[in-house]
């Protein structure tokens, strides 16, 4: 089954960050971001200063250094190209190692990645401590129009059984000879994508009839009260609160 | 009173088939009763007339006195327990509980209140320690009881129940029937299972071609041969009605 698919990220625990309301984690690491992403690109000691904030969020919640490295591999691919910057910027240039590099490549090639990682290990952390369907509930809080939080909510649910039913055509496929070796047999997997798609929308029809016979009306009841206190507040904004106050000093 | 009425019920698809050609049939209270038919022969298209999904061409149903209708179709869905024969098609939220919680909690039912009923309908079905499990997460036979504990919840008057023994395996399958016999309320029970009728349902009705073409005791029915081949419809191999008066 493809379950671990999504819950890879999430790592169950009942640390008071773990406890947070969804909504408070949410907004505390939205206000991280554009902090982070504000702060000019000069001011080494505030990106150390960041890394250090988000290192003891990771202490409270419990979540070890191994965790959080192995789910950065998601930033490769931004990580070649800011590496490539330097490579092909203009502008002055620079002899490190025998190799002949561009300064305003430098410069942007750190700044992405300072900020970029430094955003993926608040959302890496923000998943680790919050389950999936927690954190589209926390975004209806939050005020997302409540359509998109269910279309989120039922690709949480069926990207299962999506996977498993595109798993088993694919076993059908290869069980009668088929393997795909070249552009010619692209006809045959778009055909298996379009028969999918068909499946998925009928399988959708059939989900709709089955709310409508509970007496579904166009709207989520709301089940859980994710209300949040003061405290809570207080204590899940603090993260983006003292970046702040870093990022005024360091103007 | 009897729990549902179906008088002279008609109906074509908008593409012209013609599904259902006049179907009459009444269920007693407490009654549990099988539908048999082949594929085909407009059993699913009676069911999704049962709470209002499709609304009849000709004819009326009624639920407990309440007739199907525009107006009382809140009411209906909430006496009419569907429980569609895919459970993946059944259960469509993150979690058991929120998925069980569903049906009561759109007729406005919340907090503590709600959280007793689901915890019933579990308990009833034997998945209470599934509570906070994704459903993906549950084998088949599992995700059928959960299904029906999602229509339990709303203390229907009927429960309708299409293809229940689809996709079980032995144990599963007399599992789900153990709580069916054990559930105190009418059902209708729509299959082409015969023994699984005989076993759960005293009556059987057969519908064929959009008809009723025969309603009685579900042992005589399933005895006579010339009946069920009349209406495509077999015993499984080597399967004979036991001597009368030994459970089935």
């Amino acid at each position: 089954m493809g379950a671990g698919h999504h819950h890879q990220l999430h790592r169950p625990g009942t640390s008071a960050v773990h406890r947070l309301p969804p909504q408070c984690k949410l907004l505390a690491v939205l206000g991280f971001a554009i902090v982070v992403v504000a702060t000019p690109r000069e001011a080494f000691w505030a990106f150390g200063l960041y890394a250090l904030l988000l290192g003891a969020v990771a202490v409270a919640a419990g979540v070890p250094l191994t965790f959080v490295l192995r789910r950065m591999v998601i930033e490769v691919p931004f990580v070649l190209f800011a590496l490539a910057i330097p490579v092909i910027g203009m502008g002055e240039r620079t002899e490190v190692l025998g190799l002949s590099l561009s300064v305003p490549g430098l410069w942007a090639a750190w700044n992405i990645l300072a900020k970029a990682s430094l955003g993926v290990i608040a959302s890496i952390l923000l998943a680790a401590t919050t389950e999936p369907r927690m954190i589209l509930l926390g975004a209806q809080r939050l005020r997302l129009p409540p359509l998109l939080v269910q279309i989120a909510m039922f690709m949480l649910r069926y990207m299962d059984v999506v996977m498993d039913e595109m798993r088993r055509m694919r076993v059908a496929r290869e069980s009668r000879g088929f393997e795909a070796r070249n552009l010619r047999h692209v006809p045959v997997i778009a055909r298996s994508a379009g028969a999918l798609f068909i499946r998925s929308y009928e399988r959708g029809e059939r989900v709709h009839l089955a709310m409508l016979s509970r007496g579904y009306t166009g709207s989520m009841p709301i089940t859980l009260d994710l209300a949040a206190s003061r405290t809570q507040w207080a204590l899940a904004l603090a993260l983006p609160a003292v970046a702040l106050a870093v990022l005024g000093v360091s103007w | 009173m009897n729990s549902l009425e179906v008088s002279r019920l008609a109906y074509a698809y908008p593409d012209g088939t013609q599904a259902l050609y006049g179907v009459d049939l009444t269920i007693a209270k407490g009654e549990r009763v099988a539908l048999l038919g082949p594929n085909g022969a407009g059993k699913t298209t009676l069911v999704m007339h049962l709470n209002g999904i499709l609304s009849a061409g000709h004819g009326t149903v009624s639920v407990a006195g309440t007739p199907v209708r525009k107006d009382t179709l809140k009411e209906i869905r909430q006496r009419v327990g569907l429980v569609f024969q895919d459970p993946d098609d059944q259960l469509f939220m993150p979690t058991v509980r929120d998925d069980v919680a569903f049906g009561p909690a759109n007729s406005g039912v919340t907090g503590e209140e709600l959280e007793r009923r689901v915890k019933n309908a579990l308990d009833r079905v034997g998945m209470l320690e599934a509570l906070d499990r994704p459903p993906h997460h549950l084998s088949f036979g599992q995700r059928r009881r959960v299904a029906v504990a999602t229509v339990l919840v709303m203390e229907p008057e009927i429960l309708v129940l299409d293809e229940p023994s689809s996709n079980l395996d032995p144990a599963a399958r007399r599992e789900l029937a153990e709580i069916l016999r054990s559930l105190d309320v009418t059902v209708l029970m729509v299959t082409h299972d015969l023994p699984y009728a005989l076993e759960l349902c005293e009556r059987s009705l057969i519908l064929s071609d959009g008809v009723i073409a025969a309603d009685g005791p579900t042992r005589e029915l399933l005895a006579d041969e010339e009946l069920l081949r009349r209406n495509r419809l077999e015993l499984p191999y080597g399967f004979a009605i036991p001597a009368s008066g030994a459970r089935g």
